[in-house]
């Protein structure tokens, strides 16, 4: 386990060097997305319009931040479950995107997309909410305001700690549930 | 008779809302030290460390521990010798929950199933009514996140397959969710009723404090043996491997029909939000 600090955009030099189980201060700037923001994105992507941010580079944070109160940039903002987006990841690995940054499985599409396309999948600690939102200095809504907490904002991010959860190289880092162990022949 | 005004049940549901997606309850924050204290591995301590960290940084910040405050569910017991005095009291309790997700900048997560348009305002809570002898109003509150629900199955199990089979399907179901229900996780389990029946009382387990004991003996060591069974998986916080996957397996089981086995597994994340109030 390394611990690195990275600024985005990133590139594929930052990415090669990172395996499953290194630790990831994150910098820079990171745009939410989640479930009916993908499908959103992808259809602008069918219609050959432009993205409402660059991919080149970029890192998605499946997320959807509760109201920010008054005097804080955000609400809580922890990961959302990320099988939900396997449907769309992989074309947006293959248009540049970086990193996506969740919790719990991809898919094996989505895994070897990630190879394919140098890129790497991040976790970030379920339900710690209130902790993560301190990490993000500023967030404004930049598309999709209508969906309410699934719009997509642009974040800005310092030392956001994450965990590499899937690497360009093929592994990843969760545990295998021992079936043999709880009782199950 | 005896009369409740709807403004209290609204400001009483808002409070639990506001409350519950604030403040971790003492009982979950006990298992959370006790894993912690309990887990060898470094990635496992290091989840819970930041667990723990979280909740202190909710309660003094007013932030929700988690940005998917839930959909609302509540439990009501309305006893026969109360009447309700200002209106009607599903629309009291929605008015309850429009109330406290708007105050406590809790997300508000309720939308349309087909064309995902957010409803805005937090509501419909699901309202599940019991009528009780007595003259209080009993209102249980769970902020019921989506990933984790998400993770929960039902299912029609054969008699013959009995507890072993009801041991397979559970053991499996949670092997399955792996990471993505925020382990480690509470487990409620229905046995018995009917398919939608199952269902509820699953969902009615998740009511019970961590500590507790299910009084019926028998129950309660099918608890402790699920319970074993289930952390034996090794997933562990956050799915990074461990110890702790389960927190708790509370089941509530009841008599079905002569054909059936119903078995319903109700996912929980580790927050395990909840509160009740009594009018």
């Amino acid at each position: 386990m390394t611990e690195y600090a990275l600024n985005t955009p990133l590139t594929d030099e930052d990415i090669s060097q990172l395996h499953a189980g290194d630790v990831v201060f994150l910098s820079g700037t990171i745009y939410s997305a989640r479930d009916a923001a993908h499908k959103k994105l992808v259809d602008l992507l069918d219609a050959g319009k432009e993205l409402p941010f660059k991919l080149e580079g970029a890192a998605i944070y499946y997320v959807g931040p509760s109201p920010a109160p008054p005097g804080r940039p955000i609400g809580a903002a922890g990961p959302t479950t990320s099988y939900r987006m396997d449907s769309y990841a992989p074309r947006l690995y293959s248009l540049g995107l970086k990193a996506s940054i969740g919790k719990g499985k991809r898919n094996a599409e989505t895994r070897q997309a990630m190879q394919d396309h140098t890129a790497v999948y991040f976790g970030a600690t379920g339900g710690a909410g209130a902790l993560l939102s301190n990490s993000i200095v500023e967030s404004n809504v930049i598309a999709f305001d209508e969906l309410g907490p699934e719009a997509v904002r642009e974040m800005k991010v310092k030392d956001f700690p994450l965990l590499v959860i899937n690497d360009a190289h093929g592994n990843e880092l969760y545990a295998v549930p021992d079936l043999k162990a709880a009782g199950i022949k | 008779m005896r009369t409740i005004q709807t403004h209290d049940i609204i400001d009483a549901v808002a409070n639990m809302c506001i409350h519950s997606n604030v403040e971790l309850p003492a009982d979950v924050r006990t298992k959370l030290e006790e894993a912690m204290a309990n887990e060898t591995s470094p990635s496992a301590k290091e989840v819970l460390r930041q667990l723990l960290e979280n909740a202190d940084l909710a309660q003094n910040t007013k932030l929700p521990l988690c940005q998917d405050c839930g959909l609302a569910v509540l439990f009501v017991e309305v006893g026969e010798d109360v009447r309700i005095e200002g209106g009607g009291l599903r629309d009291a309790i929605n008015e309850g929950v429009r109330k406290g997700y708007d105050e406590g900048f809790l997300r508000k997560s309720a939308c349309d199933p087909l064309t995902r348009a957010n409803t805005g305002d937090g509501t419909p809570a699901v309202i599940h009514f019991d009528f009780v002898p007595g003259d209080t109003l009993k209102m249980s509150y769970m902020a019921k996140g989506g990933g984790a629900e998400n993770m929960s199955r039902v299912t029609m199990l054969a008699p013959a397959q009995g507890w072993e089979g009801i041991k397979e399907f559970v053991i499996n179901r949670v092997a399955e969710a792996g990471p993505n229900p925020c382990p480690p996780t509470v487990i409620g389990i229905g046995i018995g009723g009917t398919f939608e029946h199952a269902a509820k009382i699953a969902k009615k387990s998740l009511l019970r404090k961590l500590d507790d004991t299910h009084p019926d003996p028998d129950i309660a060591a099918k608890e402790k043996e699920l319970e074993d069974a289930l952390n034996a998986l090794g997933i562990g916080p956050m799915g990074l491997g461990g110890k702790t996957t389960v927190l708790g397996v509370k089941i509530t089981m009841e008599p079905c029909h002569l054909a059936s086995l119903p078995l319903a597994v109700n996912v929980q994340c580790h927050s395990q939000r909840h509160e009740e109030v009594i009018l």
